[in-house]
């Protein structure tokens, strides 16, 4: 399996990542070249094998829905890169 | 007891001189300190030190210990955090620029955990960045080195922690494990390190980077210690719906030096072709060893699917990841980029610059193994995969306690060595990663050296085994003596 240059632009496209064209060369090398490794799977039998998830034997895990305090709006804006009238303060998102 | 040697104690020394209020827990905190501030220029192990927190709850710890009548095993003993664990107040990075500010409003519930029993918190340790690693070298701060040969890696991700444990910089530390985090880095640096079962520590405050593998465990000079911080962390989690409501034992009661009549399998796909000859060596004499101490030996064991791992882990891994990941976004915490014209673009950016390497080409894999076409041929199928894997490991568990591995197939590598060639820097968690594709539980212990490099033998049993895992290790550690051996430049 091998990335081409407008793959990886487009897999990097929808992780919002942003990748300088160093990047994008470099990454199309080394990924292609971790994803022939992953050939190997081929080679497994899986017909009727049921995919696993998570390893634990618990399913739907409910609680209580009790009241409890939270944390105070200063406290959850204290890392906040920017701020305004105690919001997070965003770019536009509309035109 | 000379106060300038303090900091080579274990948890379990330092406590009875606690106790028996030879020492105080100031000394003991003050000391440490002063080991950090000696060679942690040469080690690098540290991202963050609290002194002034820690000096304050070591008084705090004395005035308790003074006055309680039985003091809990912890209590007034100074540790290390791995920085991906949240620590109210005390910053917490993941060893990434994205983080570098990043100061938690709240405790992983480990951390409450320790509290309670009065630990002394020194700070946070360096990592891989966002536990993605095998090196510690994808720190975005500095690389850790090895106390034993200051030219190599400590392993990683939990590298700071496994190296400072190893230089005697803290009495204990806590890792994460989400491939041989913990495990990998306990056996470059000649420590103990386990990773629990799957669900049997709250993964409450750990920054997620694969949540289906992450386990938080600890990181100790001896096996006693690792019992010890079991007792502590342990435990059901309502904050975290795959913590398991199993009853936890005290890990101690089994820290017995009997192992007869145990049956103990070696499988053979983890004795690789290109696995160095020393490790094999130490691997085999540490075998023999458990067969002296009276456990029955299976030398023929097979698990087929065990080559398929690696591929598997590394689909599922950086899947998980790349969902995990796609928090951050420069809006609510992190670092962030604003000079873009639009939001998209501006979240490009705070991701280009605030993520490192190997993290943005994990991004990459996971987002591509999960997109559409692909999904089926590498998600889905890695998920089947995993079903055999833990398949094979449940058939094994009829017939033996426990499987031994090498930790790793290799001693500790030169830095810079596999930097340039992420899939062979990647096969260096061959032996570990298949034990959290299963959930399963195991440890790492010193097992020999070759040319003063350590060598880790590894222990594996099935889910809530621990207890049975740490008599192993212990029966082990105590017919050797390969866990009293210090760094020798330091």
């Amino acid at each position: 399996m091998k990335l081409s240059y407008e793959q990886v632009k487009h897999i990097a496209w929808l992780a919002r990542l942003g990748l300088s064209e160093e990047d994008v060369e470099k990454f199309s090398l080394q990924l292609s070249n971790i994803l022939e490794n992953f050939e190997i799977l081929k080679h497994v039998n899986t017909d009727n094998v049921a995919p696993l998830a998570h390893i634990i034997p618990l399913q739907n895990v409910f609680r209580e829905d009790n009241v409890a305090d939270s944390y105070s709006q200063a406290e959850i804006l204290s890392n906040a890169p920017k701020q305004a009238e105690k919001c997070f303060k965003v770019q536009a998102i509309l035109e | 007891m000379p106060t300038d040697k303090l900091h080579q104690l274990t948890i379990h020394e330092a406590h009875m001189l606690l106790k028996q209020r030879r020492i105080s827990s100031l000394d003991l905190t003050k000391s440490v300190l002063k080991r950090i501030v000696e060679i942690e220029e040469k080690v690098q192990a540290c991202v963050t030190i609290a002194e002034d927190v820690a000096l304050k709850e070591a008084e705090k710890a004395d005035s308790y210990i003074k006055t309680a009548h039985e003091i809990t095993p912890l209590a007034g003993i100074p540790t290390l955090i791995k920085d991906v664990i949240c620590t109210k107040g005390i910053r917490t990075t993941c060893s990434s620029k994205m983080l570098e500010n990043f100061i938690p409003p709240y405790d992983a519930t480990v951390m409450e955990k320790l509290k309670a029993q009065r630990a002394i918190i020194i700070g946070k340790t360096n990592m891989d960045e966002f536990a993605m690693g095998s090196s510690t070298e994808h720190s975005a701060f500095f690389p850790t080195h090895n106390p034993w040969d200051l030219r190599r890696v400590p392993g990683g991700s939990s590298g700071g922690s496994a190296a400072a444990v190893a230089a005697d910089e803290t009495i204990y530390a806590l890792g994460s494990d989400t491939g041989g985090s913990i495990r990998q880095p306990a056996g470059f640096c000649s420590v103990v390190g386990l990773k629990p079962t799957y669900g049997r520590v709250s993964r409450f405050g750990l920054v997620a980077f694969a949540s289906s593998l992450d386990q938080i465990g600890p990181i100790t000079k001896d096996v006693t210690d690792c019992a010890l911080v079991m007792n502590a962390i342990a435990g059901h989690d309502s904050r975290d719906s795959t913590s398991v409501p199993h009853p936890v034992p005290d890990y101690t009661q089994q820290l017995i030096p009997d192992i007869k009549g145990l049956r103990i399998g070696v499988p053979q796909e983890y004795l690789l072709e290109d696995m160095q000859d020393e490790v094999k060596a130490a691997f085999e004499a540490a075998v023999d060893k458990l067969h002296e101490l009276g456990a029955e030996i299976d030398w023929g064991v097979s698990l087929p699917h065990t080559k398929y791992a690696l591929a598997a882990y590394y689909i599922l891994a950086p899947s998980e990841a790349s969902a995990n990941l796609a928090r951050y976004d420069g809006v609510k915490y992190g670092f962030s980029e604003r000079d873009a014209s639009n939001v998209i673009e501006t979240t490009e950016r705070t991701r280009q610059f605030g993520f490192g390497a190997e993290v943005k080409r994990r991004i990459m894999l996971g987002t591509y193994a999960l997109s559409a076409g692909y999904y089926d041929a590498y998600y889905l199928k890695a998920q089947k995969v995993r079903a055999l894997i833990k398949q094979e490991f449940d058939q094994a568990f009829e017939k033996y306690s426990a499987l031994v591995t090498p930790t790793s197939p290799t001693v500790p590598f030169k830095l810079g060595e596999k930097l340039e060639d992420p899939m062979q820097m990647y096969l260096n968690d061959v032996c570990t990663l298949p034990v959290n594709i299963a959930g399963i539980p195991a440890i790492s212990v010193p097992a020999g050296f070759a040319d003063n490099l350590p060598i880790g033998m590894q222990i594996i049993g099935k889910p809530f085994s621990e207890e049975t895992l740490l008599r192993i290790a212990f029966a082990y550690e105590q017919a050797t003596d390969w866990h009293n051996r210090k760094p020798p430049l330091l």
